[in-house]
């Protein structure tokens, strides 16, 4: 358990750092689109309330965890949606080559 | 989770190939030429990863995961789709989202695994529980301000501060208590129901025009609930998504807190529009000079290189589309047209970017603030169309104004400013703007999306 932990901390710790790097390059015109992104990449914690509500362990669980999916399985879709809908929008006016 | 059946190999690979793939898709969010590889990366992550968790050896009912997952794509799918000029409450309200999946998800943790919880799991658990609390509520506050079903304005009462650090403490406490006797319960819904509390008190004594710290903040609030909740659950998928979402809004409530020259408890403890407010009172009125659609389609004519400075009155007035066929209408008449964004103008990061990106107008024309500062000088008229407080020149001479020192658009440098403007009444933030009573400046009077189509008809017409 202890040694788990060590390592999660590790994993933060080197996630933080990547997140901070690549974040930092990316152009004030995506601001938005980015928030939506990360956004929806968040609510990839869906897989923790798929498992809760799948093992069945308590009534009172398996409630919370429906409602837990369901919110954020919607910003999942939305999410990946309106970035969508946003990025297409983006056209330069320099012709393609 | 400790002992690993076969299936849990495969889907801790699935994972790992998974928070690959996040990590790429916000690596290709650098530029817009490759921004969309990103989403698809994103969504090839969050694909495999739903799929492998479906995969999991504890799962022994289906039924209610298929029904919520169809649920919550059928109440995506519209929330993908609204107006682009109500991205920023739709933002908010998908934080309110994740931070509910993330609270609900920790309750029914502590619940399920009480009074057996060590020490730094219930820290964690709480620190969960805290922050997906406050941002849950403090994100629905936001997206009511934004939709304006809520007061824009601040909401203040004697004593807030103090009410709010109380309230604080009773969190943190319970929650302490809590780690040391993970077995009285009843402190648990004490830190949810505070955390809830303090979520709604923490967001209403904020105004309109500092949404766009407040999102980020709540956005990285967000992220960190989510990768306590990857400690619980030993999912390091959970915590390198967390991690990723959370140092995203991170820097960009400190973007926009440069940009406003402020600090974050300033932003969250400051109350800004009361000083204000009262500072605007007892103004005498000063002459401005005025100028018809007619007068200003002539000036704009004579230009060779003109700059368009879009806040978020653009925005309010609906305007964008025609500021694009003005656009046009210049560019087809061979002026240089470009756009001077500031980082806070609208209500959210990036906001005005993508509101003209949606009025077609191409991106290599939108130009940061640092980037243009320096042009204004050789810039012959400078358009303002519903920003204020981004162009008052107030922030870099009067040390008495509110926004002293703030980093704006110095568009007072340019040769003739127009600004587009409803009436001489003090905007939102109450702060007078100097740069309306300088010679070079010409007001222009009335609704954005009129006057700007009253340019767009002379320039058109008479010719």
């Amino acid at each position: 358990m202890n040694n788990n932990l060590i390592d999660a901390l590790f994993v933060f710790m080197l996630a933080a750092f990547i997140g901070f790097e690549v974040i930092r390059h990316v152009s004030p015109l995506l601001h938005t689109p980015l928030m939506s992104l990360t956004n929806a990449l968040d609510a990839i914690a869906v897989v923790g309330a798929i498992v809760l509500v799948g093992e069945k362990k308590s009534t009172f669980a398996t409630v919370l965890g429906v409602i837990a999916i369901v919110a954020a399985t919607s910003n999942v879709v939305g999410g990946f949606l309106i970035t969508d809908r946003m990025l297409r929008m983006f056209k330069t006016s320099r012709p393609k080559s | 989770m400790t002992e690993f059946a076969g299936s849990q190999y495969i889907i801790e690979i699935i994972y790992l190939v998974a928070s690959a793939l996040f990590i790429l898709s916000l690596k290709w969010m650098s530029s817009p030429a490759t921004a969309r590889h990103g989403i698809l990366a994103g969504e090839i992550g969050m694909v495999l990863a739903i799929a492998g968790t479906l995969l999991h050896h504890g799962i022994v009912d289906y039924k209610w995961i298929i029904i919520a997952l169809v649920l919550g794509s059928g109440i995506g799918v519209p929330l993908g789709m609204v107006q682009m000029t109500a991205v920023p409450q739709r933002t908010a309200l998908s934080h309110a989202f994740g931070a509910l999946c993330v609270t609900l998800v920790g309750t029914a943790e502590f619940y399920l695994r009480s009074p057996d919880v060590p020490k730094f799991m219930m820290s964690v658990l709480s620190m969960e529980v805290i922050l997906g609390g406050l941002t849950f509520t403090g994100s629905l506050m936001a997206a009511g301000k934004l939709q304006e079903i809520l007061p824009q304005r601040p909401i203040t009462f004697k004593g807030q501060n103090l009410v709010n650090l109380l309230l604080f403490v009773v969190a943190v406490g319970s929650a302490v208590h809590l780690v040391l006797h993970p077995g009285a319960r009843i402190f648990f819904p004490i830190i949810v129901g505070v955390s809830l509390i303090f979520g709604v008190l923490l967001v209403i004594p904020i105004g309109g025009a500092d949404m766009p710290t407040v999102i980020s903040l709540l956005n990285s609030y967000a992220g960190l609930s989510a990768a306590a909740m990857g400690f619980v659950l030993d999912s390091k998928l959970l915590i390198i998504a967390g991690a990723l979402d959370g140092s995203s809004g991170l820097i960009l409530s400190i973007i926009m807190s440069k940009a406003m020259n402020r600090s974050f408890a300033n932003v969250l403890f400051g109350a800004f529009g009361q000083v204000q407010a009262s500072a605007a009172a007892g103004q005498e009125a000063k002459p401005v000079r005025s100028a018809t659609p007619e007068e200003a389609a002539a000036i704009l004519l004579a230009a060779n290189k003109v700059v368009i400075v879009p806040g978020y009155g653009m925005a309010v007035a609906q305007a964008q589309h025609k500021v694009r066929e003005l656009y046009d209408a210049l560019t087809k008449k061979g002026v240089d047209v470009r756009f001077a964004i500031h980082p806070v103008a609208g209500r959210m990061p990036g906001h005005m970017n993508v509101l003209l990106a949606e009025a077609d107008i191409p991106y290599d024309r939108l130009i940061e603030m640092d980037e243009i500062n320096g042009d204004f000088p050789q810039t012959d008229v400078a358009l303002i169309i519903g920003a204020n407080d981004v162009t008052n020149p107030a922030a870099r001479t009067d040390q008495s104004s509110p926004i002293f020192g703030m980093p704006i658009l110095d568009v007072d440098k340019a040769h003739t400013v127009m600004v587009i403007k409803r009436g001489m009444s003090p905007g939102f933030a109450g702060i007078d703007n100097p740069l309306y009573y300088l010679d070079r400046t010409l007001m222009l009077f009335g609704d954005a999306k009129q006057f700007v189509g009253g340019i767009v008809r002379e320039l058109s017409g008479g010719h």
